[in-house]
């Protein structure tokens, strides 16, 4: 049996539990010290704080619950219904906070960010850029005993959703410190924390994240830079070449991903990837020129070559060799994010094209009107619902649980987010018509920016195979006598009869319904509740069938549609687990609208569960009927023929 | 010679949000609109922090009425660089009616109170535009008043303030004490910084009632009705000078 152990890994990343840690991900944890009392305003030098003797260091540790990953459980059958409840992980003070905050955000973004000239000119002025880190969004989620804001994860993704509305900004922000510095957050010693965090919080910094090379992309464990150890084990060299590098032009600090040789026991040399910190300051660093991109073309993104660039010892991120987990910890601790940002320019454009459709006329008619258009406006708010849902419950889980391994989850937010945003963001142009295509208005610019989306922080592909294939792992440990029997019936006739009963039922599509999920909802969505009861039942049962079919070749670079189908059943899944515990939420508790929320969550349920029922008797129906073979061999022939391989209809054989 | 400075601000409605008249016709809606401290008001703020990062004043006062909600204004203005806050209590139905009088009693004994030797005020809110308050409070206090500032300079015992009037800019010497009210181009007001915030978290802000200052909030004015202006209506067009004049004598405008 095959075991294509090189895309497992390099999806999966590491072969156990693929856990978030979040640097500062306890907003209960507040190390209270002696504030510097300059009442001036931040100017942009380094502010640390300095500990005063005298006072002991508060920390009021407040044990958080940990509890199993959602995701992964499910495709044992598993619901854990404490999802159902919408997390509330602000307490007063940081919700006011958090409010106070967005204020001068707000403003600051529509006073004095020119997004048009932007992306004209490919640059975002330094008086913005300024203006930014005077702001503080430089350093939002480094602890404030480094000088930042120490903001969490729910946060985190509300700024987001500000900051997304010029997408060269959003990016600049993010390449710098959801992946640039989070690795220093994340697996930094206090060393390396209290050298670099103050000066990248500030902003006096900007930090870069170079993992990606002109040969591996998705394929990120195949890189080819390379560290060795200098003889006295101080300095390591490095060399190589990254390409693509978001603030890559003048980072000073940059988290660099590098293959250093591990010698084993037995004498054989293996290459692990390790991570390091390098500063520009180090030599033999330097910057191509930035690229001409379609889109986020204020953000700088050029190639970063490193030529015996000396790095001191000390500034090896985490263990050697272990960098490969780094990098994974790093990219599923920002993806999140995602789900705000795309829900939040969402609804800025969705407002714009709103207003045109209100106005304008035609046929005697306002736009607003006609059913098509309708359409549009309303299955966007189901779609910015679930992405927003999703973001928050996934932003909870990270602010309200002990170490929570949310890395699916995250994915499933990513993938989402970023389709739904291209493709709503697609619809609004449609709606203000031949405007919509002119660069006087946005859209089109907000589209061109969009489109990254789908591609960078894990291209949409790789990361559906990374949900199927971590929740098949998770489930497959444990399935594993099951399936071994299941895929030996007549060796084991009693557990196949015992099992036959569910599976007939299964076979005709009707799944006992035994989790009682609709009591852990408002009555008002109990329907919804049964629909997304069954969807789970149907998913637990396709796992079975997928892991049964192809046991451990299930990771086969052939089987990836049936992995698809079930990551997008689990991505459907998770999505109504998130509108239907908010709805919920919304309803019990009197928020305004709250019956359009409820109405928004049972659409979505109501579409999300007809995708699945199709999804599952696809792979319930196996290869061979659905048209996945044959989409195989359609395409071997183009691939044989170098192209498109019919004949042009043109072609005459005889006269 | 060390200023301690008392501003005014208040909250109203966000300048970029459409109003909408209730359907009681006795106001406009207020209830899920976005609020903001007054345009104004920010710009005395941010003239208060100014004066103290030139050393001109030792310490800013933010003061504001209103209900629970107005502490959110005077914490921006903490952002903003303000020493403390004075939040004096009026309940959302009562604010409805309060007056410029009653502000500036209110503002006047909190000056007398705390010491103060200038008072800031926005010129007037957006929401009633008075432009009341800074006369009134001045008259009150006895203090000589600088109204609609472009720019403060202080010389000695005195203010220089530059006035923009509808005949131009004027120029007036104030002694202190003395109120000052604000206008458009005095400055521009600084982002209230995200750092800023958190700092402002520990800065104190006292709670009082207008009985406390022994000032009686009784209204003085009873509103009638709240409508929206008549909506615009079509002009008409004329072929030429002879109709125009017909056109104007029918309408009994000539």
């Amino acid at each position: 049996m095959m075991l294509n152990k090189q895309l497992m890994k390099a999806v999966l990343g590491h072969t156990c539990n693929g856990r978030v840690i979040v640097g500062n991900s306890r907003p209960h944890i507040r190390l209270s010290r002696c504030l510097n009392t300059t009442n001036q305003d931040s100017s942009t030098s380094a502010q640390v704080k300095e500990v005063s003797d005298n006072e002991p260091t508060q920390q009021s540790i407040v044990r958080k619950p940990k509890r199993p990953p959602f995701i992964k459980n499910l495709f044992l059958g598993r619901f854990d219904k404490e999802m159902l409840t919408y997390p509330e992980v602000l307490d007063k003070d940081r919700h006011e906070l958090l409010h106070e905050m967005i204020v001068p955000i707000e403003r600051f973004f529509e006073e004095q960010v020119d997004g048009e000239k932007i992306d004209k000119e490919a640059k975002i002025p330094p008086e913005t850029l300024q203006g930014l880190k005077d702001l503080g969004l430089y350093g939002q989620q480094i602890p404030e005993e480094y000088g930042g804001l120490g903001l969490g994860a729910t946060e985190y993704a509300r700024i987001a959703e500000i900051t997304a509305i010029d997408g060269s900004i959003a990016v600049t922000l993010a390449a710098h410190q959801a992946i640039g510095l989070k690795g220093i957050l994340i697996a930094g010693t206090n060393e390396q924390k209290e050298k670099y965090l103050p000066q990248l919080a500030c902003g006096e910094w900007t930090a870069a994240f170079c993992l990606t090379e002109p040969s591996s992309g998705s394929d990120a464990a195949s890189i080819q830079t390379r560290a060795t150890l200098s003889e006295d084990g101080t300095t390591w060299l490095l060399n190589g070449s990254k390409i693509w590098i978001s603030n890559g032009g003048y980072a000073d600090l940059m988290t660099v991903f590098a293959k250093t040789p591990e010698v084993l026991p037995s004498g054989e040399v293996r290459e692990k990837v390790t991570a390091f910190i390098v500063e520009r300051g180090f030599g033999g660093v330097s910057s191509g020129t930035p690229e001409d991109k379609m889109g986020i073309r204020g953000s700088n993104t050029c190639e970063v070559y490193f030529d015996n660039t000396p790095v001191p010892a000390e500034n090896v991120l985490g263990e050697v060799g272990g960098g490969f987990k780094v990098a994974m910890n790093i990219l599923n601790s920002g993806r999140f994010s995602m789900g705000s940002s795309g829900a939040g320019i969402l609804k800025k454009i969705m407002g714009w094209a709103l207003e045109h459709a209100v106005t304008r006329k035609q046929f005697g008619h306002h736009l607003s009107e006609f059913a098509m258009i309708k359409e549009k406006f309303a299955r966007m708010s189901v779609a910015i619902y679930a992405m927003e849902s999703m973001a928050y419950l996934t932003a909870g889980m990270i602010d309200g649980q002990e170490e929570a391994d949310c890395s699916v989850e995250a994915a499933i937010v990513k993938v989402f987010s970023s389709e739904a945003a291209w493709h709503w963001g697609s619809e609004c142009l449609q709606i203000l018509g031949g405007l919509g295509y002119m660069k006087s208005y946005p859209f089109e610019r907000y589209l061109r920016d969009a489109r990254i989306l789908l591609i960078f922080e894990g291209t949409n592909e790789i990361l559906r195979l990374f949900i199927a294939l971590s929740g098949l792992q998770h489930a497959g440990n444990e399935m594993k006598g099951m399936i071994q029997k299941l895929r030996n019936p007549l060796m084991n006739p009693g557990f196949i009869l015992g099992k036959g009963i569910e599976r007939i039922r299964q076979h005709k599509d009707n799944p006992k319904l035994d989790l009682n999920l609709s009591d852990s909802l408002h009555p008002s969505l109990k329907a919804a509740g049964d629909i997304l009861e069954y969807c789970v039942k149907r998913f637990q049962y396709s796992v079975e069938t997928v892991l049964a079919r192809h046991g451990r070749e299930v990771a086969d670079p052939k089987n990836q549609l049936e992995l698809a189908r079930l990551a997008n059943c689990a991505m459907d899944i998770f999505a109504m687990t998130a509108v239907l515990s908010r709805a919920s939420r919304a309803y019990c508790i009197g928020v305004r609208n709250s019956s359009h929320e409820v109405q928004l969550a049972m659409t979505f349920c109501d579409e999300a569960s007809a995708r699945i029922k199709t999804m599952v008797k696809d792979i319930e129906n196996g290869p061979f009927i659905s048209n996945d073979s044959t989409y195989a061999k359609i395409a071997d022939t183009v691939i044989e023929h170098g192209g498109y391989a019919a004949e042009h209809p043109l072609t005459r054989v005889f006269w | 010679m060390s200023l301690r400075v008392l501003v005014g601000c208040k909250r109203v409605i966000d300048y970029a949000v459409k109003i909408r008249v209730r359907p009681d016709k006795m106001g406009v809606v207020t209830d899920g609109v976005k609020h903001s401290m007054n345009p104004f008001d920010e710009i005395a703020i941010e003239e208060a922090v100014r004066l103290k990062e030139k050393k001109i004043a030792k310490e800013v006062i933010a003061v504001s009425c209103g209900p629970t909600q107005a502490q959110e204004t005077i914490r921006t203005a903490l952002a903003m660089g303000a020493d403390r806050g004075i939040h004096v209590e009026i309940p959302a139905k009562e604010m409805e009616k309060l007056e410029p009088l009653h502000v500036s009693k209110i503002l006047a004994k909190l000056a007398e109170k705390e010491g103060a030797e200038l008072l800031i005020v926005g010129k007037q809110a957006i929401d009633d535009d008075s432009n009341a308050t800074a006369q009134m409070t001045a008259a009150l206090l006895e203090w000589p008043q600088a109204t609609f500032a472009s720019k403060i300079e202080k010389t000695d015992g005195t203010l220089l303030v530059v006035r923009e009037v509808d005949g131009g800019l004027e120029t007036i010497k104030v002694k202190l004490p003395a109120v000052v009210s604000a206008d458009l181009r005095l400055n521009e007001p600084r982002y209230a910084t995200l750092p800023n915030i958190m700092k402002a978290k520990k800065k104190k802000i006292v709670k009082m009632k207008p009985a406390d200052l022994g000032v009686d909030t009784t209204a003085h004015f009873e509103v009638v009705e709240v409508c929206d202006p008549p909506s615009r209506e079509a002009g008409i067009k004329v072929e030429d000078v002879d109709a125009l004049v017909s056109k104007l004598k029918e309408a009994g405008r000539i």
